[in-house]
């Protein structure tokens, strides 16, 4: 019975962070990408004069304010959420959370909050150009906002510039640049902007072809094609770059999340990569002999390539990354029960070191503490007690993962046959085509969604990786009281996602010509 | 006497700005609803720092915690 309370408090503390990180992302890409199309436009005003460009900027830039508004402060609950229910992970990292918080909060809120005034009611009170740099600048600040939220999951997935502190019990920040500029945050960044860039160009291109589908606004609604399908191509482009670069950092440093991302039980020398497939549901152990998939297409030798940059390099599966023993570029990998056991120790050796230093035995405190730091790196496994609770929710990885490559791809076909269609001056005339990108708005958030599941759920059990499972950093609190404000927020966040749609959708109806006659 | 003028300025830019905000308005009072509702009701009721509540200074947390990282592991 108190496993299963226990078992509930931490299933509901996941679901509710996980609900409102994801009501969250639904508002924060879109701020993103609609940041930077009604800044180009209003740079194309500013550089040619036209007043067309200066009512596209201004139409966009309305949507782009109910969304902002809608969705500020929404993330502040996943802060809520870390002092209450993640009490025991909100003191371990320490400085490392609050340090990049901090900074957000400073630097890029107060930017976004005076040059978002500038640029909603400077038009008639500034110059052209210094309120063409208060709308960059807002656009900025929202992106610098993600930043600093990004560095810190980051850190999540890959612990670095940091030392624990067994008096304090925290992680301490001793290297904010490495933690800064880390390859995993460094890629998670522009992955995560860019993908919010996409979205944008995806709403934009949309929502114009309503127009274009209602017979209205017809010249607005091609400037906003051809804008959205180029700035869309791009981004999408670079999208499928950094997504490489994540598939890539996911290899070197989660080989776990990798795996579980291609449903990958059994490692070899120049892995295939699953393009498409169906995982078996009657696997239910690792080390079983019932086939992985029950269907798959696979593309010889890609993962290999894509993960470590060479066709024939071995991917680990999930039964060897359990197992160990195979050669990676610092040595043989433990086993499960390796790390299972330098963790125990690691555990141990605090337990020792507090008692040490309660009796004010010195010598022993050093040599505990020593002992603790030789094997901190599998703190996390100690509290494993069985490989099975290593793997991530597979379907719930391997399926988001490939929705969302899928998307990718078929958001870049999209957005060049647009752009070709849009040139040779054929889209007014494709209401397929125009339904079709309608359509695709929504899709922009499945793939965004399905890229943050993959991310999250890709690397459970931990909190931190290989340092803190999500059952540690769990506070000890009632699940009921954590199943009530999942309920709350639901209801909370669901009220503002109706409001949002309701107010878009009509200033949407309005369209541009309403921005001539009020602000 | 100039930052007086350079004041009177900017107060004057916000509150016409805001006066002739039209989707704004409407936004404006569901953003401060919804502030009202985080910040009032369910940080306040529903959401006291587990810690804080619990603990007086950062030695007796850090010792809550330590206890927490050694048991769970049992």
């Amino acid at each position: 019975m108190e496993l299963l309370l226990d078992a509930s408090l931490i299933n509901w503390s996941r679901a509710q962070f996980a609900m409102t990180a994801m009501y969250h992302w639904l508002f924060v890409p879109l701020t993103l990408g609609l940041g930077m199309i009604m800044s180009i436009m209003e740079t194309f005003y500013v550089k040619t004069g036209k007043e067309e460009w200066k009512n596209a900027a201004k139409f966009w830039m309305t949507i782009f304010g109910i969304n902002f508004a809608i969705g500020v402060a929404t993330g502040i609950i996943l802060e809520f959420e870390f002092g209450t229910n993640w009490s025991n992970y909100s003191w371990f990292v320490g400085d490392i959370f609050g340090a990049p918080l901090a900074i957000e909060g400073i630097l890029a809120f107060f930017m976004e909050a005076t040059f978002i005034s500038i640029m909603f009611f400077g038009w008639k009170k500034v110059g052209k150009n210094f309120h063409l740099a208060s709308t960059w600048l807002t656009t900025l600040g929202a992106t610098i906002s993600a930043l600093w939220i990004l560095v810190a999951n980051a850190w999540m997935q890959y612990p670095t510039g940091m030392e624990f502190n067994p008096d304090t019990v925290r992680n301490e920040m001793v290297d904010f640049w490495s933690i800064l500029f880390s390859p995993v945050a460094i890629n998670k960044f522009f992955h995560t902007v860019i993908s919010g860039w996409v979205l944008g160009a995806l709403f934009v291109m949309g929502i114009s072809c309503w127009f274009l589908l209602n017979k209205r606004e017809k010249d607005f609604a091609l400037k906003s094609i051809r804008v959205s399908a180029i700035f869309g191509l791009i981004s999408s482009l670079l999208l499928l770059y950094t997504g490489d670069g994540s598939a890539y950092n996911v290899a070197q440093r989660q080989p776990m999340k990798l795996a579980a991302m291609e449903g990958l039980y059994e490692g070899k020398n120049g892995t295939g990569l699953i393009a498409i497939g169906i995982l078996n549901p009657e696997k239910k152990s690792y080390n079983d002999t019932v086939p992985s998939y029950l269907y798959k297409v696979e593309i010889p030798k890609l993962l290999s390539f894509l993960g470590y940059r060479d066709a024939n390099a071995f991917v680990p599966g999930l039964k060897d990354i359990i197992e160990g023993g195979y050669e990676t570029p610092s040595g043989k990998a433990l086993s499960f029960d390796e790390k299972r056991e330098r963790g125990k120790v690691a555990i141990q050796a605090l337990a020792d070191y507090q008692y040490a230093c309660q009796k004010k035995d010195t010598v022993s405190a050093l040599m505990y503490k020593d002992e603790l730091m030789k094997n901190y790196a599998y703190f996390g496994y100690g509290y494993l007690d069985h490989p099975q609770q290593l793997i991530p929710n597979l379907s719930l990885v391997f399926y988001p993962f490939h929705i969302m490559v899928f998307l990718g791809i078929y958001f870049i076909v999209l957005f060049a046959v647009v752009l070709i269609l849009s040139y040779r001056k054929k889209i007014e005339h494709l209401g397929w085509l125009q339904w079709i990108c309608l359509l695709t708005i929504p899709l922009g958030y499945v793939a965004g969604e399905a890229g943050w599941m993959v991310a999250e759920i890709g690397r459970q059990p931990w909190a931190i990786q290989d340092i803190l499972p999500v059952q540690v950093a769990v506070s000890s609190i009632s699940a009921e009281s954590v199943r009530l404000t999942f309920f709350l927020f639901l209801i909370l966040f669901t009220s503002l996602l109706i409001a949002e749609i309701g107010i878009m959708v009509k200033q949407i109806k309005k369209g541009p010509e309403a921005e001539k006659i009020e602000k | 006497m100039q930052g007086i003028g350079f004041l009177k300025n900017i107060y004057s830019f916000y509150t016409e700005g805001f006066k002739n905000m039209t989707v704004g308005k409407t936004l404006w009072i569901i953003v401060l609803i919804k502030l009202f509702i985080m910040f009032g009701i369910l940080k306040v009721f529903f959401f006291p720092n587990y810690l804080n509540e619990h603990f007086r200074d950062d030695a007796g947390k850090a010792n809550h915690v330590r206890t927490e990282l050694i048991n769970k592991s049992k």
